[in-house]
């Protein structure tokens, strides 16, 4: 019994080292798709930064308004594009012939972006590009090497470069600042982090709605679990 | 006077239609075993979920569209736009899901207890014939959300097909319809998944009933009840199954809807294993994944296929570990049923098995790195090793003396008063303040590091104890 205990852990110590992925090393995401005020916000720099190439047609503007409780009109005003009406989704202007033409491919949908890559992933990705003159729009991507998409906010961000590091694990690559941007590194974060969000609740826009109404679930289910054990042990108890 | 009318009506029916023996027979004067333990929920819990299943089900495709243009939207907008949409889908994606965890935990009893063996032999043929379907169901069900693992998952597992020699390219393209996974495709999974495969399913779920109704339930000490009944033709260690397990089960299903509705409103997704991430892509045809992995619930066998190294003979080793579970009454030549008068060797044997299905089934979600298929051929080797090597070991092995009747009736519930006061400590504060009468309760109790070691320790000791 002893060895073969000692063979199993022996065993799932080094399937578990030979797990070591190559996948690159993301940064968390603060987030918080409650935050209202936080989704306006990243709903304005989406239509602003993003809405240019991608669409997200699984969402309307109408229901940003319902569940930010923001104004209708607010939310055409100062969110949607000029002549965008509120029952419209979030459609690009950019045709599918143009796209192929510019990028080579046409830039996917973000409707649930934030459900494939993950919200880590996707704030790790807007704040990891770097100078590569080898590169068609001259930028290029830690996370995602050979990215086709420019960077839509370099001129917030500045532009950061590559530059290799000697560590005793070996060569690794940092990106430094190298020309500041238009914003502060904290405002640019929050930018981010902002547009990470609007991106997390436009994946799912009934997630708020799903977690609260799982409090009330629980607890209904928590009370009839107690019944439901009182009622069995009435019945059992002459049974020996 | 009303009441009398409504009385004539129901005799009416009665004479005609025989409600009241269907419900003597099967519920209140069928007897079923006294001394069933948490294993005995799960039969209950996989009817809840076909239920729950079929009702969900229904209601989704009053909104799917079966259509290689519209399905993915089509799922996005009950997500979205269809009032309640969302929990309707969640709690059938979740279900799936459920449904599996539930039914390998129920096949695992079986295997435990020895409930495949004489007389029961085709209540497990049956079992396991639910189980194919319930397999095809799903691998159907998960091509019709239409995103990128749907569409390859499908793609890979039609083109074993292909591996059959002759046949093998002629067959795929006819399951298919098409040279690739195809609207074609998706329109026949659709008729499959909603009313082809859950017809057989709910037959072969009556057949599983009927067969099991007519032998008798088997228990964890694995003795037959029918042996020692009292004048009344009553089994003595049975109890009616109305209303003793109907209550036992509700409260079972209870406990169960709580873990179930937790995934459903708090991690429907599960970290990508009940929902992949990648299947929130469209499908596309030009596109192939980077790394292809089934859902979880395929993963074992999955990864019994990608150990071989022959694409004819993984396909061969995947079918043959799913046929050798068919012939497992016959494979296992020992007379005792239950594991608790069992070998140690044959406990042992069984929880190597158990290891190397749940290893396998966390390989299977992996990339095939030559190091994890190594492993994956050594779990396999055990697998197969565990079934086809039972006429041998089984035969040979040291059984412990089966008792004539059930053990004594016993509930966890009895020794919680008893765990409770080994592993917590009265609060200090509680002993001076408050009324006396509330001292021994729960909240006036802190947690007592060293009865918390003690009783883990002896429970560490009964494992290791349990496998000889």
């Amino acid at each position: 019994m002893k060895t073969l205990i000692s063979i199993l852990l022996l065993l799932s110590a080094v399937s578990f080292g030979t797990n070591a992925s190559a996948e690159p090393h993301l940064r968390k995401a603060n987030i918080n798709p409650s935050d209202k005020v936080s989704l306006l916000r990243g709903a304005k720099h989406f239509v602003t930064y993003c809405l240019g190439c991608h669409s997200a047609k699984y969402m309307r503007y109408l229901r940003i308004a319902l569940d930010t409780d923001a104004d209708q009109n607010t939310v055409l005003k100062e969110i949607a594009p000029e002549g965008a009406g509120i029952y419209d989704q979030l459609h690009t202007a950019m045709n599918k012939r143009d796209a192929e033409k510019w990028f080579g491919v046409q830039p996917p949908d973000l409707s649930l972006i934030a459900r494939s890559r993950g919200a880590d992933w996707l704030y790790s990705y807007l704040t990891s590009y770097y100078i590569d003159e080898k590169r068609l729009f001259g930028v290029n991507n830690m996370v995602y090497p050979q990215t086709a998409m420019p960077n839509p906010l370099w001129q917030m961000q500045g532009q950061q470069v590559a530059k290799t590091h000697k560590t005793i694990w070996g060569e690794s690559l940092e990106l430094e600042l190298d020309e500041p941007g238009n914003l502060s590194e904290k405002e640019f974060d929050q930018l981010v982090n902002d547009l990470v969000n609007f991106l997390v609740y436009v994946g799912e826009p009934e997630q708020q709605e799903r977690k609260i109404l799982g409090r009330y679930v629980l607890s209904f289910l928590l009370v009839f679990a107690v019944i439901a054990y009182l009622l069995k042990r009435e019945y059992w108890k002459d049974v020996h | 006077m009303k009441m009398n009318r409504l009385a004539d009506i129901g005799q009416w029916i009665l004479e005609r239609f025989p409600l009241a023996k269907v419900w003597e027979d099967h519920m209140t004067h069928y007897y079923a075993p006294k001394n069933f333990n948490i294993w005995y929920f799960f039969g209950s819990l996989a009817l809840l979920l076909l239920l729950n299943q079929i009702v969900t089900g229904i209601l989704l495709t009053m909104n799917y569209k079966p259509d290689a243009h519209l399905a993915f939207d089509s799922v996005e907008y009950i997500m979205r736009d269809v009032h309640w949409g969302w929990l309707i889908r969640y709690m059938h994606s979740t279900g799936a899901s459920a449904f599996f965890i539930v039914i390998y935990l129920h096949m695992f009893r079986g295997v435990m207890y020895g409930s495949f063996k004489q007389p029961r032999e085709l209540v497990w043929i049956f079992g396991m014939l639910i189980f194919v379907c319930l397999m095809a169901e799903a691998f159907m069900g998960y091509l019709l959300p239409w995103g990128q693992m749907s569409y390859w998952g499908a793609q890979v597992i039609i083109s074993l097909f292909s591996a059959i020699p002759v046949i093998g390219d002629d067959l795929s393209l006819w399951i298919r319809g098409d040279y690739v996974v195809s609207d074609a495709t998706l329109n026949r999974f659709f008729a499959f998944h909603v009313i082809a495969v859950p017809l057989v399913l709910i037959m072969l779920v009556f057949m599983h009933l009927v067969a099991l109704h007519e032998v008798g339930s088997n228990n964890p000490d694995g003795i037959e009840i029918k042996k020692y009944k009292d004048e009344n033709g009553v089994p003595l260690d049975g109890i009616p199954f109305h209303p003793y397990y109907t209550v036992k089960d509700i409260f079972g299903a209870a406990v169960f809807l709580l873990f179930f509705a937790t995934v459903i409103f708090y991690m429907p997704e599960m970290n990508g294993y009940f929902l992949e991430h990648a299947n929130f892509i469209p499908a596309d045809p030009m596109k192939t994944p980077d790394h292809i992995a089934p859902v979880w619930y395929f993963t074992p066998f999955y990864a019994i296929l990608r150990a071989i190294p022959d694409k004819f003979a993984g396909v061969v080793a995947m079918a043959g570990s799913i046929v050798v579970l068919f012939l497992l009454p016959w494979l296992d030549r020992n007379p005792v049923k239950s594991i608790r008068y069992r070998s140690g060797f044959y406990k042992k044997a069984l929880l190597l098995f158990v290891i190397s299905f749940i290893s396998l089934g966390y390989l299977g979600t992996q990339p095939a790195t030559p190091t994890l298929t190594l492993f994956a051929r050594f779990f396999t080797a055990i697998y197969f090793g565990f079934f086809l090597l039972m006429p041998l070991y089984t035969r040979w092995e040291k059984t412990k003396p089966v008792p004539t009747r059930v053990s004594p009736h016993h509930e966890i519930e009895d020794d919680l008063p008893a765990l409770i006061e080994e592993i917590t400590v009265l609060k200090p504060s509680a002993s001076e303040i408050g009324d006396p009468a509330f001292r021994g309760a729960f909240y006036n109790r802190r947690p007592n590091p060293d009865g918390i070691m003690k009783v883990l320790g002896r429970f560490a000791k009964r494992i290791v104890e349990s496998l000889d």
